[in-house]
């Protein structure tokens, strides 16, 4: 999974997650079993990371996402696509993101 | 893992939810008949089961939890497998993104729900008690004939498919020779990471609803010094737990009656009253979330969580008056390790400011043994508390 995401992959939520928002935090349920390492790992993603995950709605490429948050965090686009794919591939791996073409 | 992203596993109370805890009793009827039990009713109970929360009615509460930020559900009884629908009720918890802990007997754990515990994991170590280790020493207390291998069953088919659960045990007449086997079997079980632990002080009704059932529950209480012996097994351990306690959480509290977790969390019981924790259940500290009540009610039923918590937070203000409890209990330093609390007070006085005369021996006997008191002290003539529990 983690070699077929690109900057031109499309990306959205696992349906084996339940992701919440309380408070600003994001918080990532395991819906299914084999998300975690462990029997009752949950997920909160930092502010960069809540940044890529709000735009991983199935339309936007990895690029797109990347390009606008570089903007939100005036950042190297460079720099940020790495993160952006770095990002997305540790998610996918784990199923938390479904990778689509 | 990369720098946006942090697992965790302890989230029960993440920044700014506004529900840490959330209980919900599906049922008071259980498929046991528990000489020792504080709660339940016979599992053919249609009257009980008439009154209690449908589907709907759950799953209300528990989207109300959900946007309050809960993340963690305990679902408890009874026995919750009774009900039904559990499985969809289960579901409709997890899909809310919450966690969900489910206290049980085990009997009732079928190979589907097993499946369905593996693939859909509830995220929190279940807790299956145990009354014993044989039929015999188990039927004793279930006073169900059958009950044991359907516990066993159970417990085995949580471990073929790897459910994580933890075993507690009941100390009662029938098993307390089994101790030593209890804990040899506990240690197999993948999941338990410290001995189990067991519940020897019991309850009285918490509806002060059988004051038989009462007599018998006071006559299975193991005696303070049992209790003590039993819970100083492990003595380097006990005391190096106890003195690491005392210094955290003991000390005299005064008169206020709610000095623990109450007004945190929300506790359901079966008819969708909520309560400020599953023992408090003086009708008066009660919010009812289903039938119009003057706490302020959503679309015109009941009370909504938020409600709820907010009339509990005002718990913290309440203050005893009795002037035994002030005399005693208000300026006790065992305070923390004595169980004495309203639940307690009101399920066996019937007020929630009187001293349980049981749970005050028990903690002096452990007091004692720890070097805290003197053969003839009680706790609250004594002043220089602190130099005594370092």
């Amino acid at each position: 999974m983690t070699s077929e995401v690109t900057l031109q992959t499309v990306c959205v939520p696992s349906e084996d997650v339940v992701a919440r928002e309380i408070e600003g935090e994001i918080i990532i349920v395991p819906l299914v079993a084999g998300i975690g390492d462990a029997d009752d790992e949950l997920y909160t993603l930092n502010e960069t990371g809540k940044a890529i995950w709000d735009r991983l709605d199935g339309q936007r490429s990895l690029a797109a996402v990347a390009a606008e948050v570089a903007g939100e965090f005036d950042a190297p686009p460079a720099a940020i696509e790495a993160d952006v794919l770095g990002f997305a591939a540790e998610m996918a791996q784990r199923g938390i993101l479904t990778a689509g073409a | 893992m990369s720098d946006f992203v942090r697992r965790t596993t302890r989230l029960e109370r993440p920044i700014g939810s506004r529900l840490g805890r959330l209980d919900i009793e599906l049922t008071e009827r259980c498929d046991n008949d528990c000489i020792h039990c504080c709660i339940n009713l016979p599992a053919g109970d249609r009257e009980a089961r008439a009154r209690e929360l449908t589907t709907a009615q759950v799953e209300g509460i528990l989207d109300q939890a959900a946007e309050l930020g809960c993340l963690q559900v305990r679902y408890t009884g009874g026995e919750p497998l009774l009900r039904p629908d559990f499985e969809e009720l289960y579901l409709h918890a997890r899909r809310l993104g919450i966690k969900v802990l489910i206290f049980t007997n085990a009997r009732r754990i079928t190979p589907e729900l097993a499946d369905l515990l593996a693939r859909v994991p509830p995220l929190v170590t279940a807790e299956v008690t145990v009354y014993g280790m044989h039929a015999e020493s188990y039927e004793a207390v279930s006073r169900v004939p059958g009950s044991y291998s359907q516990f066993r069953r159970g417990v085995d088919l949580l471990l073929d498919r790897g459910v994580p659960f933890v075993v507690k045990g009941a100390l009662l007449p029938a098993n307390r020779g089994e101790v030593e086997e209890f804990e040899a079997w506990a240690a197999t079980i993948p999941w338990m990471d410290k001995p189990p632990s067991y519940a020897m002080t019991f309850d009285l009704r918490n509806r002060r609803d059988d004051e038989r059932k009462n007599e018998l529950i006071r006559s299975l209480r193991l005696p303070p010094d049992e209790a003590v012996a039993m819970l100083t097994r492990r003595p380097e351990e006990y005391r190096r737990e106890m003195t690491e306690f005392a210094g955290r959480f003991m000390g005299p509290q005064g008169d206020v009656l709610f000095a623990c977790g109450a007004g945190h969390g929300v506790s359901v019981d079966a008819y969708g009253r909520a309560q400020p924790c599953m023992g408090v259940r003086a009708p008066e500290l009660t919010v009812d979330l289903i039938r119009a009540c003057a706490a302020g009610g959503a679309d015109g039923g009941g009370a909504t969580l938020a409600a709820a918590l907010e009339a509990f937070a005002a718990l913290r203000e309440l203050r005893a008056t009795n002037p035994e409890y002030l005399r005693r209990c208000a300026r006790c330093f065992l305070k923390g390790l004595c169980e004495q609390c309203p639940a307690k007070s009101w399920a066996e006085h019937g007020r929630l400011d009187t001293p349980v005369e049981y749970l005050c021996a028990v903690a002096h006997a452990q007091a004692r043994w720890l070097g805290w008191l003197g053969a003839d002290e009680y706790a609250w003539e004594v002043v220089d508390w602190r130099a005594r529990v370092t």
